[in-house]
């Protein structure tokens, strides 16, 4: 996926010359290609991310399509501020491509493992975020990122992560993607759970309960109306992300069904609990830890059904 | 240890009483007269802090000379077209002294003269920091310190990709230099030889506290930025003609950015102002104050 994303770059690089790479000492190899085709506009900075953002935000300013990269926790958290303000409140078209959404970099603990990333960006006014469940989305998503008016945070996956969406409708920046409806509950996911959450809704299907499942690889802006349009019908809404339960896309439909239905269905989140990851591991032990897995989505779903027909 | 400590704290200790006293420091600058141009702008300043009853004082004040040069003699600009592709930037990171922006900017035709009188009012479009958003001639949103150097880095570095001949200047406050980011962003352009890139430092010697030297010292400054690969001048901020000489002479040095350290005075123009960490924000400005201060201004 972030060889995609990044191979990608170059691609956009070649046929708009307003394309430009920002990295932050990445990788040695990293986009050497372009580097020697496009030395122009190929930058390798030094460990140095709040000056990355602003430069990001000044190229953008002068009318360049800013792709910057560097390991997710330092642009949400590091230079948030530079995020915040230089990119977010200009309303720049940056585009951050982050390195190790959610728990992909487990062995190296709390410092780089980025479960607040959504919602240190849904803060941001202007932001949109997006998360690839796999290299297709990827795929689909950067040529549209090209000419989106707003600054994007791209989370990315580990890398190599297998095909999901081949059975979704095509990708568009800001529309969920439905992969089946259901009448009885909708299962909500984004980002690499639509991987977790897909042998629960065989199963459940299996049992004989309809469930339908929405895949939301853009987090914000929100698409309201496929979830309300969706959630009206149903008696149970489960949200799997691989984020904190606090400020994620869980809360953000929590809010919207809240505010928008008279009698909203039942609901759990399924995230990281509040606190800081404790162990190491590998990403799925971690998500196995937290309980993000198909096992705890199949029995959120059966307990929230049995809840609401109580 | 313990003792450098205490000794630290002890001349914290007395610089906080005098700074609540209002003692003046000295800046280490002669006390220079200003003609009539400088003492005009000063009193198109004290429109706005009466018209938002606030405003950052010193360090408004600190800037005028340095204002009034670039945009009378150095910048290229259109105010009928503010992002006209071949005027300079300026950038005011130090967005806290913006009020001596706004005159200036005001006087040039960017937006009408009235907006001064409506500084921090709901309705203006002028407020206790600049926003590009709002303000036409504002090139970046700025207040928050330490950001302003990296968009001009940016900035800089798109004008070499399209090979255009503007130039980028930047304005930092001593204080500012604080910031990490800034010497992150220092490291970065002399890393690029950014020749089109200009520093400007507003070294009024003192920053919301007390004193730079003693809240967290910057010496030796002009070396600090030479060793970060920037080609170095130093000037009295508050000569016009040397300020003018100074901008003439950019870049410093071939293939590399330049930083012109503007000694300056903090509140200059208003006796009791001058190194007076009580003037480094006003509130409650009534027209009685203001008044006061424009006589000041007129009699210095």
């Amino acid at each position: 996926m972030r060889k995609t994303c990044i191979d990608m770059v170059h691609e956009l690089a070649k046929h708009d010359d307003r394309v430009v790479f920002v990295g932050s000492d990445l990788g040695v190899g990293t986009l050497d290609e372009m580097r020697w085709e496009l030395p122009d506009r190929f930058f390798m900075e030094g460990v140095s991310e709040a000056n990355m953002i602003g430069m990001c935000a000044g190229l953008a300013t002068e009318g360049h399509i800013v792709y910057t990269n560097t390991i997710a926790t330092f642009i949400a958290r590091r230079a948030y501020e530079q995020v915040c303000l230089d990119v977010g409140h200009a309303d720049l078209p940056v585009r951050f491509i982050c390195n190790g959404g959610g728990l992909v970099y487990a062995p190296l603990g709390p410092t780089h493992e980025a479960i607040d990333d959504f919602a240190l960006m849904r803060a941001i006014p202007n932001m949109t975020i997006f998360a690839a469940a796999d290299a297709e989305e990827m795929r689909e998503f950067m040529p549209q990122s090209l000419d989106w008016p707003h600054p994007i945070y791209i989370r990315l996956a580990k890398g190599h992560d297998p095909i999901v969406t081949k059975e979704l409708p095509p990708f568009e920046i800001g529309k969920a993607r439905p992969l089946i409806e259901g009448s009885d509950a909708l299962i909500i996911t984004t980002g690499i759970t639509l991987r977790v959450a897909r042998p629960a809704l065989d199963e459940l299907r299996a049992e004989g309960l309809d469930v339908g499942l929405l895949h939301m690889p853009t987090v914000k802006p929100l698409d309201t109306d496929a979830i309300l349009s969706r959630a009206s019908n149903s008696r149970a809404v489960v949200v799997v992300e691989e984020h904190s339960v606090i400020g994620g896309l869980g809360s953000a439909v929590a809010s919207l069904l809240l505010e928008e239905l008279a009698s909203p269905p039942s609901f759990r989140m399924i995230g990281i609990p509040d606190q800081f990851p404790d162990i190491y591991g590998s990403q799925n032990d971690q998500l196995s830890y937290f309980g993000i897995t198909s096992e705890r989505v199949a029995t959120e779903v059966r307990s929230l059904l049995r809840r609401a027909a109580a | 240890m313990i003792s450098s400590a205490r000794a630290r704290n002890a001349s914290l200790q007395q610089m906080t009483q005098a700074a609540l006293k209002g003692d003046v420091v000295p800046s280490g600058l002669e006390p220079g007269p200003l003609d009539q141009r400088s003492k005009e702008l000063r009193k198109q300043c004290v429109r706005c802090l009466l018209g938002g009853s606030r405003g950052h004082v010193g360090s408004t004040f600190s800037l005028i000379e340095i204002l009034r040069v670039l945009y009378d003699d150095v910048l290229k600009y259109d105010p009928a077209n503010p992002s006209w592709e071949g005027r300079d930037r300026f950038i005011l990171s130090k967005g806290h002294g913006c009020i001596a922006l706004y005159v200036l900017l005001a006087e040039k035709g960017f937006f009408p003269d009235a907006e001064l009188d409506r500084f921090c009012h709901p309705d203006g479009i002028l407020g206790g920091h600049p926003d590009h958003v709002k303000v036409p001639g504002i090139e970046a949103s700025t207040g928050s310190l330490g950001h302003g150097l990296s968009i001009g880095i940016g900035r800089a570095l798109a004008g070499r990709v399209r090979r255009a001949d503007w130039r980028v200047f930047v304005t930092l406050g001593d204080g500012e230099c604080n910031e990490g980011s800034i010497w992150e962003g220092a490291l970065a352009a002399g890393n690029h030889g950014l020749e089109n890139l200009t520093v400007i430092v507003d070294n009024n010697k003192r920053q919301s506290y007390g004193s730079t030297d003693e809240v967290l010292d910057l010496e030796p400054f002009a070396d600090k930025w030479r060793a970060f690969g920037f080609g170095v001048h130093e000037v009295d901020g508050h000569d016009t003609d040397a300020l003018r000489d100074a901008f003439a002479r950019l870049p410093y040095e071939k293939d590399r950015p330049s930083t012109l350290i503007c000694h300056t005075v903090k509140g200059k123009g208003i006796p009791e102002a001058e190194g007076n960490n009580k003037w480094h924000h006003l509130r409650a400005i009534d027209e009685a104050k203001a008044q006061a201060m424009i006589d000041a201004i007129e009699a210095y």
